[in-house]
């Protein structure tokens, strides 16, 4: 299977790593991503304004480019995956922003939300499944305790992303389980890391990190996954060094055998 | 202070129907930013309702906000209080030189922070300014 493939701006700059290691393992497991031809940056955060036609238009054309290929498009930033899911979202059901973003784009064909945005992990989940990787699993993670983090933008607002259930989720669990690792469930897993107020206010990052890593620690973890880049630097420069946080991407290529001799 | 914010406009700009909220305060008591917010996603909701606009409007809480979407999730009304934070920072950035952070400033905090991920620098300017 190939799928039309949205990587961001960040996955292009500080997170090579979450990037390539999703590339080769998605090879690996026998599928393809094809990044779209000349995307633009989502923008990071979805606009909620209803009025907000031109902080829309980045997510259409990427939409539009996989629809030109007959591709779903597959996300693994979880930034991009939320503005995309929810641009996505307006396209199907909102009239005023879907004729507005149409006129705007001036194209003869219009777009009007035909295709499907899953996350990297959906595609492990509901294309590849669970069972079917853990078969591919040449090397797997015993022994490691493995707290998911989620954040915010992964599954939130639920009503829109239908990735898993908002409060209790289990996709990164599987998956962890899949490589063959053990889940750690903790109370913090699903809440804010502080995002981009690090821009402005790092005493609000800090301390939400603190409380996300502590709560990770008491429950067990000795390691977070992510799939969000500006998590994975919230927590890392913050909350102390006792839980290290990777992508989890690097511990499937892993798992899959592909880490070494590189 | 020329054109004053309605809320008519925020609820047109929001879609949020401040009516329907019944001050569970559930919004508040799971929002990660609490502690840093003068207003806080409740206050938001009956301010906008009975008119209070300026205040928000001036108010630093506009910028706390993260938009982690946990009051829009569990509010038990379907209220969205996140939805109408956004449309009041939107209204305060609209306004001439309502921009909350300026372009020079970016450079600034990259040099002082070189891993910062772009992520965090194209939030902030959709999040900081028009």
């Amino acid at each position: 299977m190939t799928y039309s493939y949205f990587p961001g701006c960040t996955l292009k700059n500080k997170a090579t790593d979450l990037d390539h290691y999703a590339r080769i393992s998605a090879e690996a497991l026998g599928f393809t991503l094809e990044e779209i031809p000349e995307w633009q940056c989502c923008g990071g955060v979805y606009p909620m304004a209803q009025d907000e036609i031109v902080t829309r238009l980045s997510s259409v054309r990427a939409l539009k480019a996989a629809e030109d290929r007959n591709q779903n498009l597959v996300t693994l930033c979880s930034a991009c995956h939320n503005v995309i899911k929810q641009v996505n979202n307006d396209m199907q059901t909102n009239e005023y922003i879907s004729s507005h973003v149409n006129n705007y784009l001036g194209k003869e064909e219009t777009y009007h939300g035909n295709v499907q945005v899953l996350h990297y992990l959906e595609v492990l989940r509901d294309e590849v499944g669970f069972d079917e990787l853990a078969k591919k699993v040449v090397n797997p993670l015993k022994g490691k305790k493995i707290g998911a983090y989620y954040g915010c933008l992964l599954l939130r607002p639920s009503r829109v992303l239908q990735m898993d259930n908002p409060e209790n989720p289990q996709i990164m669990e599987d998956f962890i389980c899949a490589i063959g690792a053990e889940p750690v469930i903790y109370a913090q897993r699903n809440e804010c890391c502080g995002g981009y107020l690090t821009m402005e206010d790092k005493s609000i990052p800090e301390r939400r990190a603190a409380a996300i890593k502590q709560n990770a620690l008491d429950s067990g973890a000795d390691m977070l996954i992510t799939a969000c880049p500006l998590c994975l630097y919230n927590l890392t420069r913050n909350g102390g060094e006792a839980v290290p946080v990777k992508y989890f991407t690097e511990l499937l290529a892993e798992a899959l055998g592909l880490k070494e001799g590189e | 202070m020329a054109g004053s914010v309605t809320r008519e406009d925020l609820e047109a700009m929001s879609g949020v129907n401040v009516l329907k909220c019944m001050r569970c305060g559930k919004c508040s008591a799971t929002c990660p930013s609490y502690e840093n917010m003068e207003y806080h996603p409740h206050e938001f909701v009956y301010m906008v309702e009975r008119g209070e606009i300026d205040k928000l409007l001036a108010s630093k809480s506009i910028y706390t906000c993260l938009s982690c979407f946990a009051c829009v999730d569990r509010c038990p009304r379907q209220v969205e209080p996140a939805v109408l934070i956004e449309a009041v920072r939107n209204a305060a950035e609209r306004r001439q030189s309502g921009n909350h952070m300026a372009e020079n400033d970016v450079p600034k905090i990259y040099d002082l922070d070189p891993d910062l991920p772009q992520q965090a620098i194209v939030s902030g300017f959709r999040k900081y300014r028009k």
